[in-house]
């Protein structure tokens, strides 16, 4: 019945052929076929990296890597999934590092191992610069690390296919705690306020809305939102 | 243009109607309106959805059908399948779920000198706090305060919440964005670092704290390699299956089941913390979900077995902003940040309806009234019907580039399909999004059963009938730290008695004693999509 409404299309998942409907997810379409995910399926919207796959279209030698729940199927894809990479992640403690870079290359010394070959920035399924937050990380110019590696989701794919050995993804995460905690300044209105709540202000007022009439409640509500100004 | 032909006509009228709404805003519903909106159109209102339970500590009580369809279940263990004599681990806290509630209670129980086991059905971090765009809510400017973020909080839950809870959410908020950082979290800030914030729905101050469009991935990245860097046990691809008791009717542990090797292990633990989540994955009303693949409600199935009591399960949050085109998008979440930033949210004809930040349970009803019994949504080819979210008006707004810089993440889930959000608008139509109720719980987690707590979306209480925006995010960190405190502060002195599944036969025979017959078994760990399933299909969209 299916056939009469949607094209179909064969797809190969480890070798094994199935017809599924064409403009399909690679996740759903495995779905379509029979798989039930224990591996290989996260939040099935792009930001968990579970879902990675080795996929090669029908007439291409190259090797793609894309998530599951956002790369559509084609015909004669062949495809297999890679959930798990067993990287190697540092143990550290982010209180007692510092900004410098001398920590990134003590606790990842395989980072200058970098041949410069981009061959993570080709396979991250999210296309992220991958090299260039390397280079990044070994020249000590952190915030460019940050800026590279904001969106990558862990996924391992680099570390997978690095001819170094590099764990990319974790040595960016290393770094964006690094600057998280010692590079960006305090915030003297969060100190301000965390006083404050500690010194009890609030308290006496807390006490009296737990009690509140509901009527009390909606005129403050009424009020607060009427000022409340521009949102963002 | 690669929206299909049949649903062009509808964006050129938002086009052309766009610049005439610049400035303009839908006048907001006041209280008595909302209500009459809520109690006409939301789908928490529609009584026939909803079963009364049978059997267990809420019997007599309301939820929704596909859940007291579980809670109606027999177990999926056969008690006899497990020796208890043989206990495979023995730790201070099991914890089971690793997402943002549990990691936290994890590492502040270990922190206060407990042993903690960690157990997750997925990976470490698979969760919804992962997939968490928004933000993160706390009184932290100088015009906010926790006072401000309490009246908020109440009034958005209806006044249903529990007050000691919201207490305890807003005093302790601030708290959280401060340990985040120090943790490494990188929120938006700014160059004297103080917070980029914004304002959610419902909030009547800035306090919404970002990560550009991945709050939750960056919080979660951070938090999961804090517990590698702490040491702490994880079992992952292992959900429990059951609670275990002692002798005392006191939590004392669980069943867990190896999804690789199908083999069932028993914890022994003082202490025991559900932070399973949500129910998403249930498909209340047929919805889709924005949730995780784990969102199965396993935990209140778990817990309820074992004597806690629930709390506003009836009460699902949805989400008004889901994605209803692309097909392959179906469901997922567009962040209310993007209606912060002043996205628009318009009809099939390109007017406005309503005002873009009313609260998610108003905003989601009047859409459905829009698509449904008004009959203006805007038609996709696949059938399924919804209103536009006008997104080029961010840039129109804000100056080129606002959006990329603030949505990068959205722009690229959608150029996938050849749609380009800075240019063109989204559809949306409400989905599955929180359950608003849970496990009933004291200020620092704890249940009606001893030893047992709970953390993060599967406890009910602090969001009375209706969560806020960026409030789930603070809540998962408030109570999963409070009760890892408590955990750690308390252990040395909590006895386990002998091990017992008795509970499991007891609860059996009253679903034999209630004459209730089911063909299905609980807890779901993992929903089913295979064949037909993998395709979408939609049953809830024409309203009432």
């Amino acid at each position: 019945m299916l056939n009469d409404i949607v094209k179909m299309i064969p797809i190969y998942v480890m070798g094994r052929k199935y017809e599924v409907p064409q403009g399909l997810t690679i996740l759903k379409a495995m779905e379509f076929s029979g798989y039930a995910f224990k591996r290989g399926c996260g939040c099935r919207g792009g930001v968990c990296g579970a879902c990675v796959t080795v996929y090669r279209k029908k007439g291409n030698y190259q090797l793609k890597v894309g998530l599951a729940c956002q790369t559509v199927v084609e015909p004669d894809i062949y495809l297999v999934q890679l959930p798990f990479v067993p990287a190697n992640k540092a143990i550290y403690t982010v209180k007692n590092l510092q900004a410098s870079d001398s920590n990134i290359v003590k606790l990842y010394p395989e980072l200058l191992r970098c041949l410069q070959c981009n061959t993570c920035t080709k396979v991250c399924p999210m296309e992220l610069d991958v090299m260039n937050f390397v280079a990044a990380a070994m020249r000590g110019d952190l915030a460019r690390v940050v800026e590279l590696s904001m969106e990558c989701v862990m996924c391992g794919m680099c570390a997978a296919r690095c001819p170094a050995e590099l764990a990319p993804f974790n040595i960016a995460l290393l770094v964006r705690r690094i600057v998280g905690k010692h590079v960006i300044p305090p915030s003297p209105q969060l100190n301000q306020r965390l006083k404050e709540i500690r010194e009890g202000k609030f308290n006496e007022e807390l006490q009296h809305l737990k009690k509140a009439e509901k009527s009390e409640m909606e005129e403050r509500f009424k009020d607060l939102q009427a000022k409340k100004g521009a949102s963002v | 243009m690669p929206y299909p032909i049949e649903m062009q006509d509808s964006v050129r009228k938002v086009e052309a109607s766009r610049e005439g709404r610049l400035g303009q805003s839908f006048p907001r519903l006041n209280l008595a309106e909302k209500a009459k909106l809520l109690e006409t159109y939301h789908p928490d209102f529609r009584i026939s959805e909803k079963t009364e339970i049978r059997v267990g500590p809420n019997k007599g009580g309301l939820a929704p059908k596909e859940l007291v369809r579980l809670l109606e279940a027999p177990s999926r263990l056969d008690p006899a399948q497990v020796d208890l004599e043989k206990v495979d681990y023995k730790t201070d806290l099991l914890v089971i779920g690793a997402g943002g509630g549990g990691v936290t209670a994890a590492l502040f129980a270990k922190e206060n000198g407990a042993e903690v086991l960690l157990a997750t059905k997925l990976r470490l971090g698979d969760s919804n706090t992962i997939m968490a765009e928004g933000g993160i809510g706390a009184a932290t400017l100088p015009e906010d305060s926790p006072v401000i973020h309490y009246i908020d909080t109440m009034m958005g839950g209806r006044g249903k919440n529990i007050p000691e809870l919201v207490e305890a959410l807003v005093n302790d908020a601030p708290f959280i964005v401060d340990w985040l950082t120090n943790l490494g979290v990188i929120f938006d800030r700014h160059p004297d670092g103080s917070y980029f914030t914004h304002m959610p729905a419902g909030h009547s101050r800035k306090r919404s704290h970002s990560v550009k469009d991945i709050t939750g991935l960056e919080i979660m990245r951070v938090l999961c390699d804090e517990v590698r860097n702490q040491g702490i046990e994880v079992l992952e691809f292992t959900p429990a299956v059951e609670l275990v008791l002692d002798d005392q009717g006191r939590c004392a542990g669980a069943v867990l089941f190896n999804f690789d090797t199908e083999q069932y292990s028993v914890v022994q633990a003082k202490a025991t913390l559900i932070a399973t989540g949500g129910i998403g994955r249930l498909h209340i009303q047929g919805f889709p979900t924005s949730n995780h693949y784990g969102a199965t409600a396993d935990g209140l199935v778990m817990a309820y077995r074992a004597g806690a009591k629930m709390l506003y399960v009836d009460y699902i949050q949805y989400h008004p902003t889901g994605v209803a085109w692309p097909e392959q998008m179906l469901g997922l979440l567009i962040s209310e940040a993007v209606r912060a930033q002043g996205a628009q949210v318009v009809n099939g004809e390109g007017e406005l309806f309503v005002d873009r930040l009313e609260t998610r349970d108003a905003l989601s009803a009047a859409i459905i009234r829009e698509c449904g019994e008004r009959g203006e949504g805007a038609l996709s080819p696949t059938g399924m019907v919804g209103v536009w979210l006008d997104t080029p008006i961010i840039d129109r707004i804000g100056g080129e580039g606002t959006f990329l810089r603030r949505f990068a993440g959205i722009h690229s889930r959608f150029k996938k399909y050849d749609i380009d959000p800075i240019r063109e608008p989204i559809l949306v139509y409400p989905t599955q999004h929180y359950q608003n109720g849970g496990i009933q719980t004291s200020v620092n987690g704890g249940t009606n059963v001893p030893n047992l707590y709970v953390a993060g979306e599967v406890a009910g209480g602090v969001h009375g009938h209706n969560r806020l925006g960026s409030n789930s995010l603070v809540d998962i960190f408030v109570f999963g730290r409070r009760a890892g405190r408590e955990i750690g502060q308390r252990i040395k002195e909590v006895k386990v008695g002998k091990l017992s599944l008795s509970h499991i036969k007891t609860y059996q025979e009253s679903l034999r004693e209630a004459g209730i017959v089911s063909n299905t078994r609980s807890p779901l760990l993992l929903p089913d999509y295979r064949f037909e399933k993998a395709l979408t299909t939609v049953q809830h969209a024409k309203g009432r």
